[in-house]
């Protein structure tokens, strides 16, 4: 698995997400209050709405547009909603936050 | 053949024991019911209401024509009995004689008269009965100057209601504290204080020596020489039994005419109920003994058994904003020993007096909401020593629970008492509940729970809420998430008591179950402690909802809409040139005009956000805020620059008005709406504030709406001149910012807390001055354009990484 460098862990705000353009779409990657980081697609299988701008809560990510909630280790929806979002490989190491690239440099969708 | 039966007094006694004998012995009984006023049974509880203009005389009737003639009731009102012939059972009328088989005595109390020079003055009057009501009524315009001797419960009552229809009010009080017979006198302090913080003159051991005047009352003399103005004198020092028919027919009386525990006096056909009777060496004043006595004297009539047993009660005031609560004995005795709180900030004082392990007393101010509990506890005679450390705080610490808004009322055993005017408690509430009284009304038609003087309402509906469960929606309040069990207005005021300055901090001391919250509960936090601490808490972006957190309105695409700010609706060519250009420059793909005066760009890139707000400031413009739960828009009229029936300068004073609110973060989204005449082109009356300018000066109505729900806007106060709209406005809007859940729309915070409630805080000239420069520390942080602080980092609302470049390589 290669990893790419994409960002310093501060680029994201705690509890927040940034966004990565990839080939495949935009992926969101998320930074908890605990500096764990989840990457998942940057868009919930809803409605569309960008995950990115939901609000962070625990290992959870509550989608903008209509409140569905999902598990960012998982991606999937909690409660009542049904549906899953792709999710991503990736870590934070020495203050960097790393991607797997493999998964999002275009060869995946062939 | 019915037999025949005389009641004598048509006052709220007679009117419920005539209720029991109909339901007791349907169809036994012909009733004849003199009353000396012109009118039938009404709640004389609710003067005080009729008085300050809450009510209408109408509202108070508890029995009607219709209702008399049901019960085939023979009316004989204002015609005063003048003998009762004990000999042949007949009463002499007025208008002639009626025969009876059975009299019932109800003539109630008459107004004690202090003997002092100028007492019949025309101006002097009581406090008793509709006319008197009505004097005052007349007598209290604005200006006015009313003195009321006597600063017992009735007393207050007067004074206050006419204080609230803009009289000059004085009392003067014989003791040396207010209520002494129902308050100790710290809390007698704290009263006192709030009467005069609402423009009420208080004068304590002032002895009246003499009522002056010449055609009419002019003034009020005082043995220490000080003298008061008066237009009225109100006399209010207390009340003594009507006893002179009863006297003249020569039954036993005391000091109140003598009857047994079946409520006969000493004719056996006769018998007696009410303000007028003395059981076991006792009177009565307070309703909830009178409706036992009512109760027992119908059942005597109806030949059932029955026992009157007067019960402890006891008081509650009756005037909005003084929250007063005392209950048992709490006179100072060798062998009593006090538990004390006081909260000076807050205006809170609660005594309890123990004898040995017993609670014999409790006084309470400011916060009464355990009253109930503790007046259980001295009625039972309760052993408190497990509890001692902690009676103080109520039942939410008995047991070491936390503070669960229903426990107080859960922890209440069946024969508590609910409802003080109608005795009644808990369990008969529960019984009716569970009987299939699923609505408030409901319970108050088979119990009569708070159906009197309505204070217990709170109450009965918490009893609805624990008994009914999920099933009592109407006014239940859930908490404020899965996350926590507290509801909003909990969590608000443990932020305030407890002093909690961050979003852990609440979690921790409040018992979070979750991890950093959900997407509900976070926005609230973050916006109560930016309410609650201005200087100190720093917004918590992340908890901000996307709109507020990107200063821009997400679209269902993605996109944003970016709406700048148009004081007033009010904007120039250079502004629509610059708007133009940034739509041109951003290939913004829908340009249009909003309903509250502005222009909204929609479509806009989020990486394109920083670069438009940077040309909207260079134009001059700001943040619309069209995304906040926070001031949105003051739309206008042109107003009297312009229009030839505009009578002020509406655009100026919405303008003003804007650039006052701007910035501030609010519970709900606040839109304004200043008309310049009564016309109201600015649709200023379905705006959560509204203004609409007349000649004289300024109407000021707030809580509406037109939007799910569609409200007219309601008067809340009319100020002569702009700057005490803008002062009036804005403490408004901070009493709102510091008292209503998130998410409630001004609308709905005010059916809850009240407008009158509204009314008393932003009217009262100290408080109003506090509420206006609390407001103004937070705008001196809160008011900025987020735009320019955002603009200035444009790299933030880019991608934070590009991978299409590096496939591309």
């Amino acid at each position: 698995m290669s990893m790419i460098d994409i960002a310093a862990l501060d680029d994201i705000p705690r509890q927040g997400a940034r966004v990565v353009r990839t080939p495949l779409g935009c992926v969101a990657v998320f930074r908890t209050a605990d500096d764990h980081v989840f990457a998942l697609d940057d868009r919930c299988p809803h409605k569309g709405g960008p995950l990115s701008e939901g609000i962070v809560h625990g290992a959870q990510v509550t989608c903008p547009l209509h409140g569905w909630v999902f598990d960012m280790a998982t991606g999937s929806a909690q409660g009542a909603d049904d549906g899953r979002v792709v999710t991503y490989a990736v870590r934070s190491e020495n203050g960097r936050v790393l991607l797997d690239a493999a998964a999002l440099s275009g060869r995946r969708a062939a | 053949m019915n037999r025949k039966l005389v009641v004598i007094g048509a006052g709220m006694a007679s009117g419920r024991m005539l209720e029991h004998l109909f339901e007791a012995a349907p169809g036994q009984w012909d009733v004849t019911l003199f009353n000396a006023e012109p009118r039938g049974n009404y709640n004389r509880l609710m003067l005080s209401p009729v008085l300050s203009g809450d009510k209408t005389y109408d509202q108070i009737v508890t029995h009607d024509d219709a209702w008399y003639a049901a019960h085939g009731v023979t009316c004989r009102f204002g015609e005063s009995v003048t003998a009762i012939d004990r000999d042949a059972q007949v009463v002499h009328g007025a208008n002639g004689p009626v025969p009876y088989d059975a009299l019932v005595i109800a003539t109630g109390s008459a107004p004690f008269i202090i003997p002092v020079p100028g007492k019949d003055l025309p101006g002097v009057c009581t406090y008793r009965d509709l006319e008197d009501t009505n004097a005052m009524i007349e007598a209290s315009r604005p200006g006015a100057k009313a003195v009321v001797i006597g600063g017992g419960l009735l007393g207050l009552e007067a004074a206050a209601g006419m204080a609230a229809r803009g009289a000059d009010v004085t009392v003067i009080h014989l003791m040396g504290h207010l209520m002494e017979r129902q308050l100790d006198p710290a809390a007698g302090y704290l009263l006192q204080k709030d009467l005069e913080a609402r423009g009420i003159r208080v004068h304590c051991q002032g002895v009246t020596k003499a009522i002056l005047g010449t055609d009419r009352v002019e003034a009020v003399l005082l043995e220490d020489g000080t003298v008061y103005p008066a237009d009225l004198v109100c006399m209010a020092v207390g009340i003594r039994p009507e006893t002179r028919l009863a006297n003249d027919a020569g039954l036993e009386v005391a000091r109140g005419i003598t009857v047994d525990d079946q409520m006969q006096t000493s004719d056996p056909a006769i018998l007696a109920l009410g303000e007028c009777v003395e059981h076991d060496g006792q009177l009565f004043g307070l309703v909830a003994p009178l409706y036992d006595q009512a109760r027992v004297l119908a059942a005597t009539l109806a030949g059932q058994e029955a026992v009157f047993r007067p019960v402890q009660t006891a008081t509650k005031l009756k005037v909005t904003g003084c929250d007063l609560f005392s209950a048992g004995d709490f006179t100072d005795a060798p062998g009593r020993e006090d538990i004390v709180f006081r909260d000076p900030g807050r205006g809170i004082y609660k005594r309890l007096v123990l004898e040995g392990d017993r609670l014999v007393g409790a006084v309470m101010y400011g916060d009464t909401a355990d009253g109930a509990w503790f007046f259980d506890k001295i009625r039972k005679g309760a052993d408190i020593t497990p509890d001692r450390d902690t009676l103080i705080f109520g039942p939410a610490f008995a047991g070491g629970a936390q503070a669960d808004p229903l426990a107080a009322v859960a922890a209440l055993p069946p024969e508590a008492e609910i409802c003080g005017c109608n005795g009644v408690c808990k369990g008969q509430i529960t019984a009716a509940i569970t009987g299939g009284a699923t609505t408030l009304d409901a319970v108050r038609g088979l119990t009569k729970a708070s159906a009197s003087c309505g204070t217990c309402t709170g109450l009965v509906e918490q009893v609805m809420a624990l008994t009914l469960g999920d099933g009592f929606a109407a006014n239940a309040n859930p908490p404020m998430c899965k996350c926590t069990d507290h509801t909003h207005e909990d969590v608000r005021r443990l932020i305030k008591s407890m002093g909690l300055k961050s979003i852990p901090a609440v979690m921790q001391d409040l018992g979070w179950r979750t991890v950093g919250g959900c997407a509900s509960c976070r926005p609230a936090l973050n916006y109560y402690l930016i309410a609650d601490w201005p200087a100190e808490y720093r917004d918590d972006r992340q908890s901000r909802f996307v709109n507020e957190r990107n200063h821009a309105n997400i679209q269902k695409d993605g996109t944003y809409s970016v709406v700048p700010r148009m004081w007033g609706g009010v904007t120039s060519a250079a502004e629509l040139r610059a708007i133009a250009d940034a739509a041109d420059r951003y290939a913004v793909p829908m340009i249009k005009v909003t309903g509250g005066q502005r222009i909204d760009l929609l479509g806009v890139r989020k990486e394109d956000l920083p670069a438009i707000w940077a040309d909207f400031n260079d134009a001059g413009m700001v943040s619309g805020h069209a995304y906040a739960k926070g001031l949105r828009t003051v739309k206008t009229c042109v107003g009297e620059q312009f229009c030839r029936f505009g009578t002020q300068d509406s655009t100026g004073l919405g303008i003003r008005l804007e650039k006052l609110l701007w910035g501030s973060w609010t519970p709900a989204k606040v839109k304004l709406g200043v008309s310049g005449c009564p016309r109201n082109c600015a649709e200023a009356t379905c705006k959560d504030i509204g203004i609409v300018c007349v000649d004289s000066g300024f109407q000021i109505s707030v809580a509406g709406a037109a939007g799910m729900d569609v409200r007219e806007t309601v008067p809340l106060l009319t100020v002569p001149d702009a700057d005490a709209v803008c002062d009036v406005v804005a403490a408004f809007v901070q009493l709102y910012r510091e008292n209503a859940r998130y998410l409630h729309r001004i609308y709905k915070w005010v059916d809850k807390v009240g407008l009158d409630w509204c009314r008393d805080q932003v009217a009262d000239p100290a408080i109003r001055g506090a509420l206006v420069a609390r407001f103004a520390e937070s705008q001196s942080i809160y008011q900025t354009d987020p735009w320019a602080d955002h603009a200035a980092r444009p790299a933030e609302w880019a991608p934070v990484a590009d991978l299409t470049l590096r496939a591309a390589e």
